[in-house]
């Protein structure tokens, strides 16, 4: 019995690491390499809260039974938010009726300047299929430690404003709501929609 | 066989020289800007989605001289304040940051202002950038001294003055 329980061990330990290999080598480049991105790749994701354009509240189980791709930034980004929002809307076109088959997300780590209605309306400017999603600075320390997103707010040398560094990730997540993979900046549009036909059809 | 495969190369031949003919036939897409021995090419901004409060500019600057000119500031009546920023991206963390010291284009050299990289900040917009209205811009330079240009406006996002990349359809709109 106890032979029989270390064997089953052995061979979860075994699915366990085969798993975390498969997913690592998934990966086509690690995020930041600083403190947010200790750990492997398969534990990115869990459990958030956070808020809609209609104000309401929206959980990881809101996503689940479809894939994900999730990205975060902010409005006052003048560049990489919307020029990813740029590519994934244009994915999204000539996925057509298949984007209908995954969650496409948008996440503030702007939680003073970026509320439901600010979200909503910078998002229609793209896809109306992207949802955008606000929350608390709780609720945003949560998710982004969850997805071990990087960001940090910098003031302006005024002092009377700040940007935002944060990582230009898009993050792809299975129906199951694990982690499935990732699209970096600086990937050719046809990698993306490469990526997001394969989250589509595997994830 | 011989003909076919004559046949398919001047097809090939047509299909890569077409783009060039219609380019020369057709006005220059963008204006060049001149001041002293710099010249400003390609300024373009973007549209912005409704409710953004920045956006940013882009125009290639060569310098034709052989001394050293700085782009030292920028202004627009679109924005409040109009600052010139650097954005890098280290490990998959975009960084932006304000240059007040402006940059550097040194002798003989040309330097882009690109998505990705430097840009022109507008901050604070007064309204939003909207395609089919360009924005006017004053550049000024250390030497050169400020230049009017006027920023084409592309579709929220895109990678470059025309939109381009893989999703034509979504840039033409
Ligand atoms: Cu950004």
């Amino acid at each position: 019995m106890r032979m029989k329980t270390a064997g089953l061990a052995g061979a979860a330990i075994l699915v366990v690491a085969a798993t975390v290999f498969a997913v690592t080598a998934l990966m086509q480049a690690p995020p930041a390499g600083d403190g947010n991105a200790r750990g492997g790749f398969a534990d990115i994701g869990g459990p958030f809260t956070l808020t809609d354009k209609t104000g309401r509240t929206v959980t990881e189980a809101d996503f689940k039974g479809k894939p994900s791709a999730i990205f975060f930034g902010f409005t006052f980004c003048p560049d990489v938010c919307p020029t990813t929002l740029y590519e994934l809307s244009g994915a999204m076109e000539e996925l057509g009726a298949d984007a209908d088959r995954m969650n496409v997300v948008f996440v503030s780590v702007d939680w003073e300047r970026d509320g439901p209605e600010e979200l909503e309306r910078y998002v229609s400017a793209f896809d109306d299929r992207i949802r955008g999603l606000s929350g608390t600075k709780d609720e945003i320390e949560r998710i982004t430690r969850a997805y071990r997103v990087y960001y940090k707010r910098v003031p302006t040398e005024d002092g009377e404003d700040y940007t935002i560094d944060h990582s230009a990730l898009v993050y792809l997540m299975d129906s199951d709501g694990r982690f499935f993979g990732t699209i970096s900046y600086n990937e050719s549009p046809e990698m993306m929609l490469g990526k997001l036909k394969r989250l589509i059809a595997e994830g | 066989m011989r003909l076919a495969a004559f046949l398919l190369a001047a097809a090939m031949l047509a299909g890569i020289i077409a783009p060039f003919v219609s380019a020369t036939v057709a006005p220059a897409h963008a204006q060049d800007y001149t001041a002293g021995e710099i010249v400003l090419s390609d300024p373009w901004t973007r549209a912005t989605p409704p409710g953004a409060r920045t956006g940013g500019g882009f125009v290639t600057i060569a310098n034709t001289g052989d001394t050293a000119d700085r782009l030292v500031s920028a202004s627009s009546p679109v924005a409040k304040h109009t600052e010139i920023h650097t954005m890098s991206m280290d490990d998959g963390v975009m960084r932006m940051r304000h240059l007040p010291d402006g940059i550097e284009i040194p002798a003989g050299e040309t330097v882009a202002l690109k998505p990705g990289s430097l840009h022109i900040m507008f901050i604070d917009l007064e309204q939003p950038i909207e395609m089919g209205t360009p924005v006017p811009v004053v550049l000024t330079f250390e030497k050169a001294g400020a230049v009017d240009v006027e920023m084409t406006v592309a579709p929220p996002g895109a990678p470059g003055p025309k939109g381009k990349a893989g999703h034509k359809a979504h840039g033409d709109q």
